[in-house]
Parts: C-alpha cells; structure tokens; sequence
C-alpha cells in the first residue's frame, strides 16, 4: 500500500530496476487492439517459444504493451538494446522473422524498420526536431498497461502525490487553468474553467466522468490511450476528483472497448490494492473511487447529457444546456465530463507544471493533439502533434503522403461533425479556431485523407449516412431534417436533382445548424455544407451533367471497351452478371442495360482496354 | 429578478423563468408545439423536442427554443425574425413531411395541434417531401389506439405515463428517423402494465394516440330491433359534454344529456349516479366493519379501473386492501342484466348495456373477464364522452336547444352523493355522509367534508364522527397514489380510508373527456359543476336514495348480504410489473 508520497518514490525506484541483472535486450510488442487484429498474437507467441528454444531467458525480457501508433505497419515491435542504450522498432513482422530478429536484428535486412523521427517519447519531443511530440501517447507503446509497477516506473502517480501532498484543491485547478488545457473531445471548453464551475458548487455529491464513448468513423485515439496507459486516466481522475471535491469517479466505456475495459478494470483493481484508489489517499482526507459503466455503442452518447442520461439509465438521448454538467449533472450533482484524451494530459500537467504544458503548441492552443490518420495515406496510424502543427506536416509528413503516388483532394477533421479542407488551405496550422474558419472542427481527432479518387458528394453521404444511424432522434431538424438532407444527397449521386436541389439542400442544412438540439444536430450538416463549398464543382456537375468524375456514384458512370482490348476474356469471365460479350482475341463489349456498374472488368483489365466514364 | 428585452420592450420576472414565460408577460405568444404544462400537478413539459418555439438571442450563434430556455440579465431576444419564422415554418414543413396528412379523416379533425399550426403558418405546400415513417397500428386493447405514423415526437405522452402518472412504460425507442415513442421492445400495449388511464391521450397534440371508437357498435346495437339498449351515464359526463358544443367549462348538461340520448334512439337512459350510490352502500359497510375490528386497513376505494390496475401491478403486495366492492360502471351493468332485465321481462343476453364515461380505462374495464354476473357481459359497450360528442353531432342532435329531459326510474334515481363521484374526494365524501348516519344512528344535517375537497395530488385530513377519529387520504394522479402508498407499505403513514383516482382531479379529467391541454381553469369549472350539482339535490346521502333502499327491500337484502357479496363485489388479479 502506498500511503505517501515517499513509499510512492521508493516504489519508483524498485519498480524501474526490475529488470533482471543480464538482460541484455527488451522485446517490447504491440498489443492494442489493432495490432492483435494484424495477428501480433502470433508474433508474441513465436518469440516467446524462440526465447525458450534458444535459453535467451535471462538475457531477453519481453514485454507487451498498448498500440504504438504504427497501424500502416502492424505487427510491429520494438527491440531495445540494454547495453547500447539504441532502440530499432520493426514493422510488419512476421513470426517466421522472430529468430533473426533475436539472432541480431541489425542484420535482419529484410524487415521494413521504421525511422525514430516518426515515433518519440515525452521526453524527447522537445529535443528533437521530430514532427510528433508525446504528451498523452507518451506511455502507450512504451509500457507494460497490464503492471502498474511499469507505470510507477515512468513517474505514474507522482502528479496524484503532488497534487494531493502538496497543493490545496483550488491550486490543482489553478495549475490546469494556468496551463491552458482544452477541451480534447472537441469543443475545446478550457478544462481549468469548467472545474472551477464545478468545484465552487455547493452540494451533496459530486462526480467525475471519463467519456470514454469515442465513436467516430476511422478514430482510435481514446482506445489507444486506455488500452496502452489505462493507470493515467485513473490517476488524471483521481486529480480532478481532489480539485472539484468529489469522491466518485466514473468511466463511461462502450462495450465494443472489450480490451480497454480489461485493462482498466485490472488498473482500477490494482490502483485500489496499492491504496491509490479508495479511503485517504495518500494520508489525507481525501478519498476517491471509479467504477466503470458501458455504453452500448451509441455515437450520440458522447454528448455529455446523453451520456449522463445514459449512467442514470434512461434513454442516452441529450437535454437542453443550461443547465451545464457542471452545476446539475449526474444525478442532479455537480459533475465533471471530460473526455480521455483531456484526462491524458492532467497527470503531465501536474507533474511538470502548466508553463511546461505552454510551451507546447500555440498561443491559446497549448499541448499536442492526437489523431487518428487515416483513409488514402501511406502511413496510417495514431499519430500526436503539437497544437499548430500545419495539415500538409501531419499528411506529407507524419503521413507520408498519398498512396498510390495519387493526388490529394481533401481531408476531414471532425469525423461526421467536421467538413473537409482543400490542398490549398493545407498549410494552415491546426487549433480548434483555424478549423473552424475553415468550415470544419477539431473534433476527437479523426483524420480522414481523400484523393482523386473519392467523390465530394459521395464523401457527404457517407457521414450525413452515419449521423442518421446515431441521431437519437429526439429533435425535429435532426430526425427528419437529415433524413431530407440525404435523400437529397442520393438524388444528387443517382442523377435524379434538379437545379431547385442546391438551394433547398444549403438552407435546410443552415436551419438544422440553426435549431438542432445537441451539439451532434448542430454539426450534423457539416459535411454537407463544407463539401458544397469546397467543391461546388461536383455538386454542379453531378446535376447538370449526370456526371461523377471520380467514378464514384454507380448510377452516373458506365464502363465501355476501347480498342486495346484483346479479347483475353478475362472480363467476361469475371463480370458477375455475365453482361460481357466478344470472341477470343476480338474486342468485348459491355451490354449496357445488364452492366451492374461493380467495376470489376476495370479492375481486372491488364490492358487498359475499360473506360470509365 | 432579472430584466431582459423581448422584442425591444423590457420585462423583469423572476430567476428560471423560461423565454415562453417571460414573453408572455408582454403578451408576446411565440407558437410552441411539443410544450406542455399541466397546471394542476406543477409540470411543465419542456423537453425542446419539435424546435418550433425557437428565437433569436443576441449573442448566441444558434436559435434558442423559448420554452426550455431560462433567461439571463440583460438577454436580447427577437421572436418575429425572419430567420426564426423560416427556422419555424422548416420545422413544420419536415413535421408535415412525415405525416400522413389525412386530416380530413382523422380522429383528431380540428382539435389537433398540428393542424391549427399548419393553418396559422399559412403553409400551403410541403417543401421537403420523402419517405414516410410505416408502423402498424397498435389496436391491441379496448382502450387506446396508437397510430405512430402520425406521432411527432413531442414526447408529451411519456410525460403522462412516466412523470405524470409513474405508470412508466412509454420512452422513446429506435434511433434517427426511426425514432418513435412507445412501450420497450415495440410491444402492444396490452403486453404492458399499460393502465389505460388516457392521459397519454389526453396529452397528445396530434392523432397518434386516439381513444378506440365504439360509435358504430352502439349505431348497430340501436338498430337492432331484438335488443333493448340501456345506457348510464357516469357522473363527470355532465359537466364536461356541453364543451363538445361550444358551451362554457362547467356548465351542467344533465338535462340536455339526457334529452339527447333519448334522441338518439336509447329505450332506457339510466345514470351510473345510481349505481354510485349503491357502490356507498356496500363500501361503507366494508368500511365500518374493518375500522370496528381495526384490521385490514386502510380501506382503498377500487372505482377507478384505471388504479385498480395499477395496483394490480404495482403493488400486487397490497392486493388485499382495496375495497372489494364494484365499481359504479359494473355494478349498473349487473344490476341491470339481472334485477332489471328480471323485471321488464327480457333475457339478459338481448340487453345491450352501453356506458358513457369520461374515462379510457372503463372501456378496458368493461371488457375484463370476470364481469359477466348475469351469465352475459355486464357492460356491452363503453364510449367516452367525446365520442357521445361525436354521435350527437353525427345524429343531427341540437345539443344547445334542447329541453331537459329526466333519467328514467328506476336507475336514474340518485343522491348528491353520487354526482360528487366525478370529483377526486367525493367518493370519500359520500362514504363519509353515509358512515356518519350509520355510526351515530343519527340523519346528521351537517353532510359537506370540506377537507377531502380540492385539487392537490394527495390530501390527509382526520375526520371525527361518533366520536372516532378516522384517518383519511385522498389521491388523484397516479403519482400522487404512488407516494401515498408507498408511505403505506414501509409503515410511515396510517390510515382508515383512502380514496384513490387515476387522473389527476378524478374522473373530470378523464382521459375520455374534451382536451383541456394541460388548462387547470377548465378542470377548476367542471369541479365547481360538480359540487353545484351535489348542493341542488335534495337528498344528499346515498342511502337516503329511495330507489336504493327498495333495490335492497327487493333484491338485495341487507348491504354486504351473500347475493351483494355474489353480485356487487369482485377479486383482483396480482399482475406482473413489466
């Protein structure tokens, strides 16, 4: 049990020399979710069996820890050289390259290694001139999430200690106001000010709730987080608990989180085996708990009403604000909602001071900022830079570009409530104010790139499509109003719009803006809006002409041979609905009426010899 | 107080108070659709759902709804813009959308919330058409028909069943446009502890829920030539059915209504007042006998069907303490199949009995097994008030200019006691003039028990007669019910009698009465009917009613007699709480 703040930096101490004595190389592997899901299991498995056959027991330590970021590359590992002090991390690995890997892996020439700059620790964001800096992935892919020793080790706790030994609840909120921390869920709320709201409530109860409901298309970034350093949200809570005099603490998970949830009900249960969670914290009056709720997966829960609604039981659908969680919350209580990411970045700022925290990102837009990349880019992944970091870094650096050497056409931030943002406006450095002038949001960080090859109006659907499956329903302009939006939308695609569609599509769009319920509503049309302004072009097109560029919308393209065709046969093999016809060696040709627009023969054409028109 | 501007003219009201409100006081209206208050239980329903009430608020970067926004010192607020009337007329314009705009068939034809905004908004047109939301009908019980092809989403139903009357079975279910209210799982309403109370009818702006029509089956049944049709009528029709015909709240009918019925083609007109003051006669036996002996108390009143569902489910713990006397609607119905089809010589099985009720539940009452004491069903059809509106205006009946007409005998004799039935308190009441003469063996002058009057959800008062203190309670509104005996079951509260009604201010506020929208005024007007009516009669205790007395002499014996116990009281059923 660690009842001060000494017994905590003793433990420290202990826990950071656990290594054995000849470890000579620490295999350190990639369990996320995504990283199992690219079969790392196996890969473990085959290390494991290859550190026994060759009695390498004493000399390599392995260890299993949340997702490194590194999804373009999975299964990856990472091999640390004790001794040398170096560090290789390896992508792709298969479990027929383990024994080279443990043999030497700097001869192991065939294994894509992937380059540090990409991927740097906390501490050396500020050293380096990498692009990434890791203030809230700073412990996901470097420790054991399953051993709270190995959070200990890398100073876990220490920001609980100093909060609690050594400052006063106000000088906790101070410090958090001081430093500038927003809202990371998307709103981008100043998090010091909505304690304060909080902690000057007088009342009975009082609580502390992790949103943990991350349900974006394409974003991971929460799950990341909980599933790699699980014990930093714990104790980030335990902080806010002490800072707005509240006791209770709870986790709002969806239960499609199975992993995360497993590891953080094995670190609420070894937080409250060490004395960290439960009765006197530390010695002192204060005494805090968490417990955990599911969400049954829906999107609209993220809202912090909903989600509340949702804790109490009730359907998770949102309530007018005011009143604010923190006045009249969970069970009418006073009650923090942050989201994990926020939480993330608590235990830092404690421990290292809210002008450490400034001197991260930009002015009014401290610290870093994680997303999730993805969509037409080489180097899918999880990816943290600092706040003013400019789009064309994250995509053509972090990213690695396009794939395909394809050209780029827009990214959405914001997921379903964000818009998109053209190559000309790419270099702009990201806070939550640019991207909203820009037409689109911070949101919880998905990042979605497109090319020449996605459709705007297509793209538009594809989230108008999500945000109708996760409205609730409750309000008028939601329900039916995006309902409205969307047949419009696939009007356009199926070439059946007329020029009455835009102006009728822009203002119902504004008026859903104007008069939804919850911040889910309000944002709903974003997409919708940001495509029509951006690329105005393919509205026009896809109505005037029946014509989608991109090739995207089946009901406006057709596919044709031209004369390179060779009559190989392959097409007309392929084609599903058996509408190609020619002799060996002679020009096919595509029955029209029949075609199933599936793209199949494009596909599978070696010679160029199908159009798409 | 804070101040702020409504459309350039200043306003101070209290903190909380809401934009609706604040503009109000100006004499502003902004047009509100999903918004509810019921006045007399101090709930205002203000869930924001329909988006119609909203306003510009200088300052903010979205519209506000006025009804759930509380307004701040200083706050700027427009209602007339023409941003908020485009956002207003988009709302209704998607409302419509998905509506089946079948008004001229629709049960709710010009009472319906919908319809009169359409109208007022000059709305000519629907712009953004679409698919259209498809649910079956739900015409699962006798009470309440649920067509949610029309529901809005206003949510105000679920503020009856859940806030209201804690019944608890209605939420929103399905997401996005598929979104509805109903019972979990979309189960019909007869696989529920659904208790057909009708506030959710009441409540409901538009024609999603609707009471089951049973019009035609009393037009067949009056054109049958081989059956004699009886109908009683229950004590708050009277008050209420003038307003179906433009008459003020709290005019008294009885004599029209009466009139009416014989035009319509009825070969008795009865009133179920009779049969109240035979329910006194057996209750207050049962009451007296359990406070003599001190046990099984307190005695629950069991008129209401809609309570005594309730219960049923609710409370099946406590099934043993409601009075297990009929309710006025069953007992006429036995009373005439068997005493009175005995004496006019016809078989009970060509008899239709026919009810007229401010009330849903008594249609679901009727229809439950048990009650065919005659061998046939008790009580063939029940129709509410409304629909006895509708059948006059269908009949070509000139409700207004009618002469009184009077009940027939012998089932349309009755007491003061009996018409106060329709009022929360007054069966409480009448028990009490009646427990007072048989306990002091006096005819007391003094018969008003003021302290059970009135139209708070639960009110205590400690009553002496003969020298014994009696402790009653009276309840209306489910909640309030639930409360009281809450405090019954964990021992906090003791009683002699409670009465129980099922709609907040008792049967006046029927689910089966004209809408009065939440408007305490109108149920105020009715129960002052009410009372008038009581005050008129000259004779003002059930068992003074001579009818009564001879029904014993001939029939029934002594009150609480083997052939009443056989015909006039019942058993209750432990249901399942879900």
């Amino acid at each position: 049990m660690i009842k001060t703040a000494e017994q905590l930096k003793s433990r420290r101490e202990t826990a950071s020399s656990q290594s054995g004595p000849n470890v000579k190389k620490r295999v350190v592997v990639s369990m996320g979710t995504c990283g199992i899901a690219a079969g790392t299991g196996d890969v473990l498995t085959a290390l494991r069996q290859a550190v026994d056959s060759k009695g390498l027991g004493e000399s390599v330590e392995i260890m299993e820890t949340g997702c490194m970021g590194l999804c373009h590359s999975e299964p990856s590992i990472e091999v640390i050289d004790v001794t040398a002090k170096t560090s290789t991390i390896y992508g792709k690995v298969t479990p027929q390259q383990v024994d080279a890997i443990l043999d030497d892996h700097t001869h192991a020439a065939t294994l894509s290694s992937i380059p540090r700059t990409w991927y740097y620790p906390e501490d050396e964001a500020n050293t380096h001139n990498a692009l990434q800096a890791r203030v809230v992935l700073r412990n996901s892919g470097n420790i054991d999430p399953e051993s709270i020793d190995s959070y200990i080790a890398v100073g876990g706790y220490t920001g609980l200690a100093k909060a609690l030994t050594e400052m006063t609840p106000a000088e906790v909120v101070q410090v958090v106001k001081e430093s500038g921390l927003r809202g990371r869920g998307g709103g981008g709320f100043p998090t010091g000010v909505k304690w304060e709201f909080a902690a000057k409530q007088k009342a009975e109860r009082k609580y502390v709730i992790c949103n943990a409901d991350e349900g974006d298309p394409g974003a991971f970034m929460d799950r990341a987080v909980l599933e790699g350093d699980p014990h930093a949200v714990l104790e980030a809570m335990t902080i806010t608990g002490y800072a707005i005099g509240s006791a209770t603490g709870v986790i709002y998970i969806r239960a499609e989180y199975p992993l995360a949830i497993k590891r953080l009900e094995r670190a609420i249960a070894q937080a409250r085996d060490n004395g960290l969670l439960g009765e006197r914290l530390f010695g002192t009056d204060f005494s805090f708990d968490i417990d955990i709720k599911y969400g049954a997966g829906a999107f609209v829960c993220g809202e912090e009403t909903a989600l509340i609604h949702s804790i109490e039981g009730k359907r998770g659908e949102p309530t007018f604000k005011p009143p604010y969680p923190a006045i009249d919350g969970l069970w009418h209580q006073p009650t923090i909602v942050n989201n994990v990411e926020t939480y993330a970045n608590v235990c830092a700022i404690l421990r290292k001071g809210a002008e450490w925290f400034t001197g991260i990102g930009v002015e009014g837009c401290p610290g870093t900022k994680v997303f999730a990349l993805a969509g037409k880019i080489n180097k899918v992944g999880l990816v943290e830079v600092p706040m003013g970091t400019t789009l064309k870094d994250i995509i053509f650096g972090v990213g690695d570009g396009i794939k395909d050497g394809k050209a780029f056409k827009a990214v959405q931030t914001g997921g379903p409530s964000g818009g998109c943002i053209k190559a000309d406006q790419l270099d702009t450095p990201i806070t939550y104010e640019s991207l909203k002038t820009l037409g689109s949001m911070m949101g919880s960080g998905g990042m979605i790139v497109m090319d020449e090859d996605d459709c705007m109006v297509d793209v538009a659907k594809f989230f108008l499509d999500f945000t109708l499956d996760e409205s609730c329903g409750k309000c008028t302009p939601c329900r039916i109003g995006n309902k409205r939006l969307h047949e419009m939308l696939e009007a356009i695609c199926n070439g059946k719009a007329d020029t009455g569609t835009l102006p009728k599509l822009r203002n119902l769009a504004a008026t859903i803006k104007d008069t939804a319920l919850c911040g889910l509503g309000q944002t709903s049309p974003n997409p919708v809006l940001s495509t029509m302004n951006q690329f105005p072009e393919e509205y026009q097109q896809h109505i005037h002409e029946h014509k989608c560029s991109a090739g995207v919308c089946r009901n406006l393209i057709s596919y044709t041979i031209n004369d390179k065709c060779v009559g190989c046969t392959l097409c007309a093999r392929q084609c599903p609905v058996s509408c190609i016809d020619g002799e060996r060696k002679e020009k096919h040709v595509i029955n029209q009426a029949a075609c199933i627009k599936c793209g199949v023969c494009y596909d599978t054409c070696k010679f160029h010899a199908i159009d798409r028109v | 107080m804070v101040t702020l501007k409504i459309n350039n003219q200043a306003v101070a009201v209290p903190v909380g108070t809401t934009i609706l409100h604040a503009a109000s006081e100006l004499g502003i209206d902004v047009p509100t659709l999903c918004h509810l208050e019921v006045d007399c239980l101090k709930v205002e329903h203000q869930v924001g759902s329909c988006r119609i009430c909203v306003v510009e608020v200088e300052g903010r970067p979205n519209l506000a709804p006025a009804c759930c926004t509380p307004v701040t010192e200083g706050m700027v607020v427009r209602t007339n813009t023409l941003r908020a009337i485009n956002a207003r007329r988009t709302m209704l314009d998607l409302l419509l959308s998905d509506h089946p705009k079948d008004c001229l068939t629709c049960e709710q034809n010009g009472n319906c919330k919908l319809q009169s905004l359409a109208a007022d908004f000059g709305l000519h047109h629907v712009l953004y058409k679409g698919e259209m939301s498809e649910y079956p009908l739900d015409i699962s019980n006798e009470s309440i028909v649920r067509d949610l092809n029309k529901c809005i989403m206003c949510r105000r139903c679920e503020t009856a069943c859940n806030v209201v009357q804690t019944v608890g079975i209605l939420s929103g279910i399905g997401r996005g446009f598929n979104a509805v209210v109903g019972p979990t799982g979309g189960r019909p309403l007869t696989d529920t502890k659904c208790v057909f109370c009708g506030q959710c009818v009441a409540a409901c702006p538009v024609g999603a829920l609707t009471a089951l029509n049973r019009t035609y089956d009393v037009w067949k049944a009056l054109n049958d030539p081989t059956k004699t049709v009886v109908v009683q009528t229950a004590p708050a029709v009277r008050v209420a059915i003038g307003e179906c015909f433009g008459m003020e709240p709290g005019s008294i009918a009885t004599g029209k209504l009466v009139s009416g019925l014989r035009m319509l083609g009825f070969d008795r007109i009865f009133d179920t007042d009779f049969a109240a003051d035979l329910t006194i006669m057996e209750e207050t036996t049962e009451l007296i006998e359990r406070v003599k002996s001190g046990e099984n108390l307190p005695i629950l009143t069991s008129c209401c069907p809609g309570w005594v569902k309730f219960f049923e489910h609710q409370f099946p713990d406590l099934i043993n303490i409601p009075s297990s006397a009929k309710s006025p609607q069953q007992m006429f119905g036995t009373i005439a199949k068997t005493f009175y089809a005995e004496k006019i010589g016809v078989k009970p099985e060509d008899m239709v009995v026919v009810s007229v009720m401010p009330c849903l539940a008594k249609k679901y009452e009727a229809a439950r097994d048990e009650f065919n004491a005659s061998g046939a069903r008790d009580v063939d059809i029940v129709i509410s008030t409304r629909e006895l509106g509708d059948m006059f205006k269908e009949a070509g009946v000139n409700f207004n200019s009618l002469k009184d007409g009077d009940y027939d005998d012998p089932l349309g004799e009755s007491t003061g006691a009996a018409v106060i039935f329709g009022a929360s308190g007054g069966v409480l009441e009448a028990a009490l003039r009646t427990a007072a003469d048989w306990l002091t063996g006096e005819d007391l002058e003094s018969v008003d028990f003021e302290a059970v009057r009135g139209m708070e959800g639960i009110r205590e008062a400690t009553v002496t007669v003969a020298d014994m203190d009696i402790k009653v309670a009276v309840a209306s509104g489910l909640g309030s019910a639930r409360r009281l005996l809450e405090n019954i079951r964990s021992g906090k509260a003791t009683y002699h009698a409670i009465e129980i009604m099922a709609c907040p201010g008792g049967c006046l506020n029927g689910g089966g009465q004209p809408s009065i929208h939440g408007k305490d005024d109108i149920l105020e007007k009715r129960r002052d009917a009410i009372y008038r009516d009581d005050n008129a009669n000259s004779v003002r205790k059930s068992h003074e009613n001579p009818s009564i007395i001879k029904l014993y002499k001939e029939f029934l014996g002594e009150p609480g007699s083997h052939k009443a116990h056989e015909l006039l009281h019942t058993k209750y059923l432990a249901r399942k709480n879900v």
